[in-house]
């Protein structure tokens, strides 16, 4: 069946026909014939997944609406909601920016405001999609031991994704109102990292402070939270009561979010076009003469690409958000810190892990960023050093970010406890070397602009990367306790290590 | 155009040259490049041009032959060949995030120059290439025809011996066009060489020295245009008076037929 060219519906194949072979194309990496492979593995995960998930909601499949449970599923959407939100700023800011086919569109004799409302909903569609998957399992176990009633959660995340959507495109286009297409962008993507994790980690900073643990539930189940929170009958539970089954409650849910998300479109799709036409003048920005460098130093070819690598850094506003998200997310662990100087060290234990896991996370992105995700390869590849320097110069660059995020810590740290001051930096150092050198093996040719979907390139890296950085984490917490405990965990991020060098296409070439 | 040019050292020399991918893209190639010579290599798409250029510059390894530049052996020393020379590919590869003044300083702390001079050729290049005005503006907003300068700038602030350029006129408007072709003539003027691949025959036929003509991966023909028109008179009877592009394609289709 065709649809009329120009309309709305018309507009809608053209997208789901876009993002289903974009999604395909993430999923295989391009290559068509891993698809079978691609849907076994989904089958398992997706098994494993509703083991986890009896083992985790099971016991709760019975719940009813007593005001401890309406506080526990609120905090969990509410949880869920502003991560749905920094997506939706996300592919907002990307669908404001990204200028791939919006020439074409913008140029064509159609009323564009119609697809611009289809790329709203898009965006509220994906929004929901990526937590279907996530939260299917839960859903799925909790109905299959408690009954159809839970059915209602999936409603609710399609109510949150719409609404998540209309707030997010109200904040980006207040963004652009305020604050001008030039600074949105990178304003637009702190706000949504920060937004996406401000509420786990004030929760975890709430619960250090008035209970000394990392753990979230301890603060919502207090008797201080529910005392405050409001009477049962009230319509700020109607979310967790929609999750619940309350049919009423689902309808008003939905029916308020979707009004958002229309109001969204109805305002914004108009002007979309100016607003994309404004954000691509925003490209150009100029360095005022009172802050610009004196660019030419005496300097080294090594040097120059660790300057040149760092500027970079620097200058990238995805990657200044993505850091800043690393960097929040050490706030609990340096609270834990502060609070912990006179506590003995229990707290320390808990405190080297964290710190081991984000060193090698952040180092592997920088890496990627780095080793990979070389502008101008050509320009580097036909300078007068060997390749070997400019790989080491590339991991200088990486390191030293590293060192001067940790550093500080680790300082504190050495201050309160220097035996686990030791073990944290040696964790450190070894969780970035062996999440840079997995990078380094696995490296492929690839623009900066492409960090976003560096994992498609290749998974083995990704999780080789991700294993190591939890091995190492385990090694140094185990070792932070009891040092030769820690050769086993110790012996198993080495085996992951190792099996990434073994299954490299660098060893092959090598 | 220059005629007979008087004997000089060979800024680059290429024998045997070869490198397969599916197929051979370079097939036995031999190519000599006279310091000073403006040197512009056509042939049609595939034929293995920029395959070439990738491996003179060291950034293919080829599979068989010798590359000599400024008699230097880039193979066995890839390091000290890269030192003289300059690579400029079609597609300008440069920082979105860095501005041109800082993108030069880059450049010249790769190739090591010292900072004084490298900051006067900077100012020169900049002035030279229009780009004063956004000296201090990061390259994410410009236009191909500025990234190119930048590029260009990029390659010519260490003073390269030898500069090697992959169609480096496509896409820029007449003003940008006129201004590269512009600084390449003033770099053989003061004694440099440039090898370039163009698929607009005129800038050929106008401002190189000798041209070479390679398909499938071998060097079919050679010379000044006159050289070349003659022996494509020769060989297809093509007239005398005959432009660069007829010339061309008389000597790509011989080639093809004899296939």
């Amino acid at each position: 069946m065709t649809s009329q060219p120009g309309t709305a519906v018309w507009f809608a194949r053209h997208e789901s026909r876009l993002a289903w072979r974009d999604w395909l194309a993430m999923m295989t990496a391009g290559r068509r014939r891993r698809l079978s492979r691609v849907v076994i593995a989904i089958a398992v995960f997706v098994i494993f997944m509703h083991f986890v998930a009896y083992w985790m909601v099971g016991r709760y499949a019975d719940a009813t609406a007593d005001k401890a449970t309406l506080v526990a599923i609120s905090a969990t959407v509410l949880l869920s909601w502003l991560l749905m939100i920094s997506q939706a700023m996300e592919s907002t800011t990307r669908a404001f920016y990204s200028r791939s086919d919006l020439d074409l569109i913008l140029a064509s004799p159609v009323a564009v405001e119609k697809l611009f409302a289809v790329r709203i909903g898009t965006v509220a569609l994906a929004t929901a999609m990526m937590a279907i998957p996530l939260a299917a399992p839960f859903i799925n176990v909790l109905v299959a031991l408690g009954g159809w009633r839970w059915l209602g959660a999936y409603g609710l995340i399609v109510a949150m994704g719409a609404a998540a959507t209309g707030l997010a495109i109200g904040l980006t286009v207040a963004l652009f109102s305020f604050i001008g297409p030039k600074r949105t962008r990178l304003v637009a993507q702190v706000v949504a990292a920060v937004i996406g994790a401000a509420f786990v980690i004030g929760l975890q900073v709430a619960a250090i402070l008035s209970y000394g643990t990392l753990s979230r539930v301890s603060v919502l189940q207090s008797e201080a939270v529910l005392a405050l929170a409001p009477d049962a009958g009230s319509i700020f539970w109607w979310p967790a009561r929609a999750a619940l089954g309350d049919g009423m409650a689902l309808v008003g849910v939905l029916a308020l979010s979707l009004a958002l998300l229309a109001a969204a479109i109805a305002i914004v799709s108009p002007r979309f076009g100016e607003y994309a036409v404004a954000a691509s003048g925003a490209g150009s920005s100029c360095v005022s003469p009172a802050r610009r460098p004196a660019a030419f130093r005496a300097t080294s070819p090594r040097r120059a690409l660790r300057g040149k690598e760092w500027t970079l850094l620097r200058r990238d506003p995805w990657l200044v958000s993505q850091a800043l998200m690393q960097m929040l997310y050490l706030i609990p662990p340096a609270v834990l810190l502060w609070r912990g100087f006179d506590d003995g060290h229990g707290a320390y234990q808990l405190l080297v892990p964290v710190l081991v896991m984000a060193a090698g996370q952040l180092a592997g992105g920088l890496a990627w960023l780095a080793i990979s995700g070389e502008d101008a390869p050509d320009l580097v590849a036909s300078a007068p050093v060997p390749p070997s320097f400019i790989v080491r110069a590339k991991i200088e660059a990486v390191l030293g970010v590293i060192a001067m995020i940790f550093a500080p810590l680790v300082v504190v740290l050495a201050i309160a406890s220097p035996w686990h001051a030791l073990v944290a930096s040696c964790g450190i150092v070894i969780a970035a070397a062996a999440a840079t050198s997995i990078q380094l093996w696995f490296r492929s040719q690839a623009t900066r602009s492409q960090f976003r979907r560096r994992h498609v390139s290749s998974r083995m890296a990704t999780f080789a990367e991700a294993f190591s950085s939890i091995g190492w984490a385990a090694a140094a917490a185990v070792a932070a306790a009891d040092l030769w405990l820690a050769i086993a965990p110790a012996l198993l991020a080495l085996t992951v290590v190792t099996g990434a060098w073994f299954m490299s296409p660098r060893r092959h070439d090598a | 155009m220059k005629h007979a040019m008087p004997p000089a050292q060979f800024a680059l020399e290429i024998h045997g040259l070869v490198k397969r991918f599916d197929r051979p893209a370079v097939d036995g190639l031999d190519l000599n490049v006279r310091s000073g010579e403006f040197y512009a290599l056509l042939g049609p798409n595939g034929a293995g041009k920029t395959t070439t250029l990738r491996l003179i510059v060291g950034l293919l390894r080829p599979d068989a032959g010798t590359i000599r530049v400024a008699k230097i052996d880039a193979l066995a020393d890839p390091v000290e060949a890269k030192r003289v020379m300059a690579w400029i590919s079609d597609e300008p590869m440069i920082y979105d995030k860095l501005t041109p003044q800082e993108y030069l300083a880059f450049v010249a702390g790769l190739w090591g120059i010292d900072p004084a001079i490298a900051e006067r050729r900077a100012a020169e290049l900049l002035d030279w290439l229009d780009l004063v005005a956004h000296a201090h503006e990061r390259c994410e907003g410009f236009s191909k025809g500025m990234r190119q300068k930048v590029a260009l700038a990029g390659a010519l602030i260490h003073e390269p011996r030898l500069i090697i350029l992959d169609e480096p006129l496509t896409g820029l408007d007449a003003g940008s066009a006129r201004q590269v072709k512009s600084v390449l003539r003033e770099r053989v003027r003061a004694g440099g060489t440039v090898i370039m691949t163009t698929h607009i025959l005129e800038v050929a036929e106008r401002m190189a020295d000798r041209i070479g003509v390679i398909a499938q991966g071998k060097l079919i023909a050679e010379g000044t245009l006159e050289e070349l028109r003659l022996k494509a008179g020769k060989v297809t009877g093509v007239a005398d008076s005959a432009s660069l592009e007829d010339t061309f394609l008389a000597l790509v289709a011989e080639q093809s037929a004899a296939a």
